[in-house]
């Protein structure tokens, strides 16, 4: 299995986290999100999940507000794709607590340190929901003491989404 | 609900971010962005040395800025020191920093490097992963060159942690995948394929990835990981839900990593070793019977991880090919999945048929669906889904449901969404040449196409149309027929007037003699287009007016005044400006003789690859398109039998069925039909007889070989050597035939004075009249041409023509003889007679010298189809149930000569056991019995 990109985007086109498993230039980048999003935010609610996109399946799925987005290559397999981006969703809510759409902006490199521990290089490192927790958690306990954590600045609505 | 700020939360930050959120507008937003770099710059920048906090939060912030979409041009060195610090969080940022920010300047890296090198090195399990994934995340060529060496033996150590190795698998997955060459192969691979018995399944999974990597590249080096992973999937597969505790993903044990590992099987054939082999299949049974059990639980995550695995599964039964039984449960599986409620399994399940449609073990299973299939096209609610219904149609279609799926495809066409029109005008054109039964239904199905998505049919589509109508003379009356009623429509697409005008121009004739398509109102009609046509299409028409004062003497002045008109011969256009003076002068200047000489019809296009095909490989990318055509092309050739399953391209049993392939894809297509056009333009035939031929080469070593393919087929090739290719293909009709020949330069550097030359012995010249018209003296490297030979068979013969060939190559003079295989039995005519009139006629010709018989020992394996087949392919009728021993053949037909007509009868009797055949040919004949029992029994 081999991701080429994830995106992550709001309904309203904001690019929340994007994640680059091949070499790519910022310019090819930001034409690739802009292209991708407009064909994505296009489609209706009960349409499949999958579709060819250049010469990419693209795979996503909408939680809430925020559509989470994976590029595969032809022979890769659509439906652990999407599971994987589940298994992704449901690390980011037991870290986060029913995780909503602020965490992920305000919390933007943990979003990006979480995806790291369960893939690397397009590839799933490890499936276990424990393990990567685990190395997370570890990494929080790593932190100074002095600094204490901010309460939250914002709150929006109804966010939940397992 | 709260956002909630976990672990170090930076106050800085979260401020800035909630004063972005805050900007109403993208100019305050880029203001507010431009006050925090210049803050930040000065920060970077001031006397005072900053803490590691305030670095990392400034870094981090930089990050932010980066993400949203703003070029960031420094703070690169301040994240480099942070990969310094000993706190974890700082060097996690700086990190995260260099792997989305990276660039290529080379101090930099020097520096970046040196702090991952101090990571591996650190035996610190945290930061050696951070250090492994900063690498796979930039993967560059230069951290490649720095680390590859050392990433192996990170992954192998005994000491190292699981964690560790799993990053060190997949980072090393990543370099080797962009530079293979760096990574060094040696005794860690051995030791790499055992990770697939390791303990720890994160291991495991994790190192799947980077093996089938490497089996990829070195299949044989590898080989030994497929009993591995075969015992492994086979032990996740017959787990219970819940034995792999935290790898069971909603009651699934490990879908991942058995993914994975049925993906690292695709890389092989079927295992060779039996127990391993039988291990496999009872995995692949169990994983099926497991999609007919009730779910384990009603989440949809529960049902996408197990069929995750089954569409693996079913991935794999494909690759293998070989194991019936499956592929036809795998058909099954899917059939139930195309009527599922979940679209995305409707979705696969239609892909997933489309790869199985190709076996040749599944493609009738695969047929059976066909009904739910056009039921998706007619109800999907989504465009991707019903393109797959379409892809499938078109892998499911043969000749048996070509004209079911052409009508579904054509009457989606009417709805279609406008992104997926030009690919289905492609396909529906495409199957309706291949499997064109009947040219009417191929000739209305394409004017559907024009009338139907007019704007979607591409050039290609209609410059096949007209090829096909000009080189198949039967369907040429009823081409101009249904052209010339299509464009009475009021609103008719242009494309449609291109065809009509070219048909009509070319054809017009064969409907000219009813008064309600006379002359002057095809003219008209025609006409009246042509003032709402582009200027390609009225250049197209100007042609064809020109082609009817040909045709037509009686409308001639009406076209010279419609030519003569200011609007043509002062035309802003100069191509339609030129036409006009043109065509005008020419059709008052000339004579009738050299009129039709100039305005002759068209001669056959030459075969070749549908330019259609090309351009819908092009669309969908080379891969899809042409496996399937491929496989296709194989199971064609395994059911017409030919003779000999040769090469495909010399495969086509030489009766014109309709099975041919038009496309020329598989079997050569059949020549085009129809009798030579008439000798009547005088001056450019030559004789090619005049010419003494003063150097013909012996013949060729291996012609007599090929000679004798060819009596029982008309098309394949004849010569071949290293610089020369001769292809033919040929059709005969009652005494006259035709042939082409095909001249290929396989050489990259020119053939001059290529002369190829006909030659009749004195003994067979009387009998047999061939004509043709010299080739271009040069062959261009790499180029194909092409020469025509017309054949009357004025009487029977026994030798053959020799086509010798004289060319300079490189300097060298080449010289090469072959015999041309135009043989007696070609002007064959088969003749069907019930048993009771065979033998009747038989014990009419029984005067000795009628009859001719041979017995003979068989050269090839006695197979009664074979046999059936070149009987069939020799020209006669294969007469069935006249002959009271059913293991002998009998045929009977009628050889045509332009003097004479000459009856046959022939019987084989086949000895099985001896291995031996008695051929006996009755004709009224001597000559022609012996020729012709020469010329078969040669062929068993």
């Amino acid at each position: 299995m081999c991701m080429r990109f994830m995106l992550l985007f709001s309904r309203q086109g904001k690019l929340r986290l994007q994640k680059w498993y091949l070499a790519t230039s910022d310019k090819e980048r930001k034409k690739m999100v802009r292209e991708l999003m407009q064909v994505v935010l296009a489609r209706k609610p009960k349409m499949c999940s999958f579709l060819e996109w250049r010469d990419l399946k693209v795979v996503y799925k909408r939680y809430a507000s925020l559509y989470f987005c994976c590029a595969i290559e032809g022979q890769d397999n659509e439906l652990i794709t999407l599971e994987l981006i589940h298994r992704y969703v449901e690390l980011l809510d037991k870290y986060f607590g029913s995780v909503c759409e602020l965490d992920i902006i305000f919390n933007f490199e943990k979003a990006y340190f979480i995806l790291d521990e369960f893939l690397m290089g397009g590839d799933v490192q490890d499936t276990s929901k424990k393990s990567v927790l685990k190395a997370i958690e570890q990494a929080d306990l790593l932190q100074e003491g002095d600094e204490s954590p901010e309460s939250a600045v914002m709150s929006e609505p109804g966010l939940s989404w397992l | 609900m709260q956002a909630v700020s976990k672990g170090d939360g930076m106050r800085g930050l979260a401020v800035f971010i909630s004063d972005i959120r805050n900007c109403k507008s993208k100019e305050a937003e880029i203001k507010r962005i431009n006050k925090e770099l210049a803050n930040i710059r000065s920060k970077f920048k001031g006397d005072k040395a900053l803490d590691g906090y305030s670095k990392k939060k400034y870094v981090c912030k930089l990050l932010f800025i980066f993400l949203l979409g703003h070029d960031i041009d420094f703070g690169h060195m301040e994240a480099v020191n942070l990969l310094s610090s000993n706190r974890y969080t700082e060097k996690q940022i700086g990190y995260l920093f260099i792997s989305v920010l990276v660039n290529s300047n080379s101090e930099l890296i020097r520096l970046i490097n040196n702090a991952i090198k101090n990571d591996l090195a650190s035996r610190n399990p945290t930061f050696m992963c951070l250090a492994l994934h900063c690498i796979a995340n930039v993967g560059s060529r230069e951290m490649g060159e720095a680390f590859a060496a050392d990433i192996p033996r990170i992954l192998v150590a005994g000491d190292s942690m699981d964690s560790v190795k799993q990053s060190a698998a997949l980072c090393l997955l990543r370099l080797y995948k962009a530079s293979p060459d760096l990574v060094p192969m040696g005794e860690w691979t051995a030791r790499v394929v055992h990770l697939l018995n390791d303990q720890h399944m994160g291991v495991v999974t994790a190192a799947v990835s980077l093996i089938t990597c490497l089996c990829k590249k070195n299949p044989d080096d590898f080989k030994t990981c497929i009993s591995l992973a075969v015992s492994r999937l086979s032990r996740i597969v017959s787990s219970a839900s819940t034995d792999l505790q935290d790898y069971t993903y909603y009651f699934v044990p490990a879908p991942w990593l058995s993914v994975k590992l049925l993906r690292l099987l695709q890389c092989y054939p079927p295992p060779e070793d039996a127990a391993v082999k039988g291990r496999l299949v009872e995995c692949l049974e169990t994983v099926l019977n497991k999609a007919q059990e009730p779910p384990k639980s009603k989440k949809v995550q529960h049902s996408n991880a197990k069929n995750a695995i089954l569409f693996e599964t079913i991935s794999l039964i494909i690759h293998y090919d070989s194991e019936p039984n499956l592929l036809v449960r795998a058909c099954n599986q899917l059939g139930q999945f195309l009527q599922h409620r979940e679209t995305n399994l409707r979705y696969l399940a239609l892909e997933s048929m489309c790869t199985l449609a190709s076996s040749e073990f599944s493609h009738e299973a695969v047929k059976t669906h066909i009904e739910t299939v056009i039921n998706a096209l007619k109800t999907e609610r989504d465009v991707s889904v019903r393109q797959r219904a379409v892809d499938l149609l078109y892998a499911m279609c043969d000749r048996s449901n070509a004209p079911q799926i052409v009508a579904e495809m054509l009457s989606y066409l009417e709805t279609a969404d406008y992104s997926i029109r030009e690919e289905i005008v492609l396909k529906v054109a495409i199957l309706a040449e291949k499997y064109a039964v009947d040219y009417t239904w191929y000739v209305d199905t394409i004017l559907n196409l024009i009338r139907i998505a007019g704007d979607y049919v591409s050039e290609e589509v209609w410059y096949r149309v007209i090829q096909i109508v000009i080189n198949r003379d039967d369907v040429q009356g009823y081409a101009a027929k249904t052209v010339f009623e299509a464009l009475q429509a009021p609103a008719c697409h242009e494309n449609l007037v291109k065809v009509g005008g070219y048909i009509l121009g070319e054809f017009g004739n064969l409907i000219a003699g009813d008064p309600r398509s006379s002359p002057l109102i095809q003219f008209n009609l025609l006409h009246s287009k042509f003032h709402l046509c582009s200027v390609p299409t009225r250049a197209l028409l100007l042609s064809t007016y020109i082609k009817f004062v040909n045709l037509f003497p009686e409308v001639k002045p009406t076209i010279q005044d419609v030519l003569r008109s200011d609007s043509q011969l002062r035309n802003a256009d100069v191509e339609l400006q030129q036409r006009a003076v043109e065509y005008l002068r020419l059709s008052t200047v000339a004579s009738t003789d050299i009129l039709a000489t100039v305005l002759e019809e068209m001669p056959p296009f030459p075969e070749r690859e549908s330019s259609i095909l090309a351009k819908l490989k092009k669309k969908k990318g080379p891969s899809t398109v042409t496996d399937l055509e491929d496989t296709k092309r194989e199971r064609s050739v395994d059911v017409n039998g030919g003779p000999e399953p040769a090469p495909a391209s010399t495969s086509a049993v030489s009766t014109p069925s309709p099975s041919a392939d038009l496309l020329g894809l598989g079997a050569a297509p059949p020549a085009p039909a129809g009798p030579p056009p008439s000798s009547g333009s005088g001056g450019l035939l030559v004789d090619v007889f005049s010419d003494s031929a003063s150097a013909v080469a012996p013949l060729a070593p291996g012609s007599e070989d090929n000679f004798a393919r060819f009596v029982c087929k008309n098309n394949g090739v004849l010569f071949e050597n290293q610089l020369l290719q001769i292809g033919l293909k040929s059709e005969f009709r009652q005494n006259l035939g035709r042939m082409f020949i095909f001249y290929g330069n396989k050489t990259s550097t020119q053939f001059l004075n290529f002369t190829p030359t006909l030659i009749c012995s004195d003994d067979l010249q009387p009998h047999l009249n061939l004509q043709t018209k010299p080739v271009d003296p040069t062959v261009e490297g790499g180029a194909q041409v092409q020469q025509v030979v017309n054949i009357e068979c004025v009487s029977d013969f026994t030798e053959a023509p020799v086509l010798s060939i004289q060319f300079r190559y490189g300097g060298t003079f080449q010289n090469v003889s072959v015999q041309l295989p135009i043989t007696l039995n070609k002007f064959f005519q088969p003749t069907e007679m019930a048993s009771q009139d065979f033998f009747q006629r038989w014990k009419q010709l029984s005067n000795p010298q009628q009859e001719v018989q041979n017995i003979f020992k068989a050269k090839h394996p006695m197979d009664t189809e074979v046999t059936k087949a070149k009987i069939i392919g020799f020209g006669s009728a294969l007469l069935e149930e006249v002959d009271p021993n059913p293991a002998n053949f009998v045929g009977a037909g009628i050889i045509h000569t332009k003097t004479t007509q000459i009856g046959c009868l022939l019987r084989l009797e086949p000895n099985l056991q001896a291995q031996m055949y008695r051929l006996t040919l009755r004709t009224s004949k001597e000559a022609v019995s012996q020729r012709l029992c020469e010329l078969l029994s040669a062929q068993f």
